[in-house]
């Protein structure tokens, strides 16, 4: 393999890992608070399908993503009160928020634009434009560095740069500021948190709210960015694949990159190795399509390393009276 | 806060789930609404459509035995305190079983190759969910992200075998050989034309035996209290003897193998071959149908043929209202999910107070305590 190849096998690495990585990293926030949240399809779906219209009514790529967020933020605060206010059961609320979405996105896309579900095509300004960061065009002569910093760095869309800061802020937030240590305590100990006088309710919020936020940012890049508009279940189970890289990073924002990474270039690979073959056999597609899904079960199993969850991960939190 | 008496049964058996159905409907039809069509209309032609005659009614049967099936899957894990969200991969690869079965014995006798298949279809299914259960028991894995990848596992393992070894080299189309009449389940329209082309069939009869069996199991052997015990309590369950991670492995399996009777009603009764995506969700509306069932198999027959009416009005609505598509009932069920499921805490303390209300030595009680509470 040549370098363009392996460029391009890297760049569409890099173009897929990107709503994963969103999804993932706010998945990060609810479950660190002790919230499971395998809603994450459904909030990105609902973002996807909100952006898509919305893009294509006003021709605004920047509303498109506004309306994304904030459909998704009312989503995430739908299964917040489910989950926290009512204590009730977490897995359920998720369940629901995806098949709500599911039917939502479908039912009022036909109704809205009889297009089958699919929101109408975007023209110029509706859709995010890839952007070429500076010295991009005069260094691309340049050997190997140059197509690296072209190919590779250049030229993505901005919610990709987005993405990536995104690690770095999370890890900072996390690591680093007295939200972060409290949120880390809240999903391990909301007892120990409660009696240092934090409010349970108001942190575990606050962390749906910034899960609602991303996978927002996340849902509006499938429509208005890599795609042009939104088509039915689009996000086609990225959502649970964000999951179980969550789960591969053991809950932590830099290990998540770099998983959303190896499922990002498992998807761009499997792309690529359409009917490819290895010593006489051929390999499946499937084989490499269901191989996130096998390494997570495998990790969890224990057998590769050891996936712990946030302890109180799950439990809705009751005050003593 | 004042000592609050737990509902009486039959209001947290039948008006509780029934509150919750009647806000999930409002909150639909407050959507039909916003979309500028008729509610009460659309109501009109889902209960024409799903009861109003022969065919309609065999349809809303046919999808009621899906759901059945995943119904029981989802409530025998339920009372082992397992949530089992992988019913449709389960569904999904027990197809293989009742496939390779069904076209090996085709030149034979229905009563010779339903029985094999449904325990094909049972051990195939049961296979695919006690792999989670062994994970959950042996590993500390948690049984939902497990059935999570699972399904999407049954979904490209699936797509393989359809593609690259069920598939005859004659045929285009991604679906196996079709399954001659010998290995076929017979249809109730071949005993009652009432039923018109409906393709209801002999595997009601199954999912009504499945029904009676699991209430059986559940309640009246060792193992069903065992599960119970489990489901209530896994200290309490260890400490009595019981093994616990015995219990999760038997209990997915079980919950699997009913799964995996999807696959007979859907293969061998209406498709007549494997064909990509048969199970088309009914794995997730088990989830509703057991919730609003409250896990009981009356509750649970009722609540899949409530869902079956769905299904098959639904179809019916966007004929008849092109405004709406099906993808309403989809709505519908997640808010029912969403209310009976997540949101059970909305009406439950409300009601609680207000059957304090009615039942004077409750009252009194209350009234005590409260008294009590102001005195002291």
């Amino acid at each position: 393999m040549d370098l363009a190849i392996i460029l391009s096998i890297l760049d569409a690495t890099i173009r897929l890992s990107t709503p994963l990585l969103l999804a993932c990293l706010a998945g990060l926030y609810s479950e660190r608070a002790g919230l499971f949240d395998i809603g994450l399809e459904g909030k990105m779906l609902a973002a996807a399908f909100a952006a898509g219209a919305v893009a294509a009514i006003t021709g605004s790529a920047w509303i498109g993503l506004a309306a994304g967020m904030a459909v998704s933020l009312s989503t995430a605060l739908l299964q917040g009160v489910a989950a926290i206010s009512l204590r009730g059961n977490q897995l359920i609320a998720g369940v629901a928020i995806n098949m709500l979405a599911a039917g939502m996105t479908t039912f009022l896309g036909q109704t809205w634009f009889s297009q089958g579900g699919r929101t109408p095509p975007l023209g110029e300004g509706g859709r995010f434009e890839p952007i070429t960061l500076p010295f991009a065009n005069e260094l691309a002569g340049v050997p190997i560095i140059g197509p690296i910093y072209y190919e590779l760095i250049s030229g993505h869309y901005i919610l990709v740069y987005i993405a990536f800061l995104m690690v770095a802020v999370t890890a900072y937030v996390l690591y680093r500021t007295r939200f972060g240590l409290r949120l880390r305590a809240v999903g391990e100990s909301p007892k120990a948190v409660d009696t240092a006088g934090i409010s349970v309710v108001k942190l575990r919020y606050q962390a749906v709210i910034i899960t609602g936020l991303l996978c927002g940012i996340a849902g509006a890049y499938f429509s208005i960015a890599q795609g042009s508009g939104f088509g039915n279940n689009m996000t086609a189970g990225k959502g649970y694949i964000a999951l179980a890289a969550l789960i591969f990073a053991k809950w932590k924002p830099v290990p998540a990159m770099f998983t959303c990474l190896l499922f990002g270039f498992l998807d761009a690979l499997q792309i690529r190795l359409q009917g490819a073959r290895l010593g006489g056999v051929e390999i499946p597609v499937q084989a490499i399509q269901a191989l996130p899904y096998v390494l997570t079960v495998i990790l969890l199993a224990g057998f590769i390393g050891k996936a712990v969850g946030p302890k109180a991960g799950g439990v809705a939190y009751t005050k003593e009276r | 806060m004042s000592a609050r008496r737990p509902i009486p049964r039959w209001a947290d058996v039948a008006l509780l789930p029934a509150i919750n159905l009647l806000l999930a409907l409002v909150v639909s039809g407050l959507v039909v609404l916003f979309v500028g069509e008729n509610p009460l209309h659309a109501i009109q032609v889902i209960i024409y459509g799903a009861f109003g005659y022969g065919d309609g009614f065999g349809y809303t049967l046919y999808y009621a035995t899906n759901f059945i099936f995943t119904g029981l899957a989802v409530a025998v894990a339920a009372h082992a305190g397992l949530f089992n969200i992988g019913g449709d991969g389960q569904a999904y690869v027990a197809g293989l079983g009742a496939v390779v079965v069904a076209l090996a014995l085709d030149q034979t006798h229905w009563l010779i190759a339903m029985p094999l298949a449904v325990i094909a279809a049972g051990a195939v299914g049961g296979f695919w969910a006690f792999v989670p259960g062994w994970l959950q028991a042996k590993r500390g894995s948690h049984v939902v992200i497990t059935t999570i990848m699972f399904n999407f596992i049954a979904a490209a393992l699936m797509v393989y075998m359809v593609n690259r070894v069920l598939k005859p080299a004659s045929t285009m189309a991604p679906e196996s050989a079709t399954i001659a009449v010998g290995g076929r389940v017979p249809q109730l329209r071949q005993f009652f034309s009432f039923f018109g082309y409906s393709p209801v069939n002999l595997s009601i009869v199954i999912a009504i035996a499945a029904l009676i069996g699991v209430y059986i199991l559940v309640w009246h052997t060792k193992f069903g209290y065992a599960m119970r015990v489990l489901g209530q309590n896994p200290t309490a369950s260890r400490y009595a003897g019981i093994s616990n991670s015995k219990m999760i492995m038997i209990t997915m399996t079980i919950s699997g193998a009913l799964a995996g009777m999807v696959a007979i009603n859907e293969v061998m009764g209406v498709q007549n071959r494997l064909v990509l995506d048969f199970v088309a969700g009914a794995g997730f509306v088990g989830i509703a149908v057991a919730l609003m069932g409250r896990n009981h198999p009356i509750g649970i027959a009722l609540s899949a043929l409530l869902f079956g009416a769905l299904y098959q009005g639904g179809q019916e609505l966007q004929f008849v209202i092109p405004g709406i598509t099906r993808e309403m009932i989809v709505v519908i069920q997640a808010l029912v999910i969403l209310f009976t499921g997540a949101m059970e805490g909305l009406f439950r303390p409300s009601l609680e107070r207000a059957f304090m209300l009615f039942s004077p030595e409750q009252k009194a009680d209350a009234v005590a305590a409260a008294t009590t509470k102001t005195e002291s």
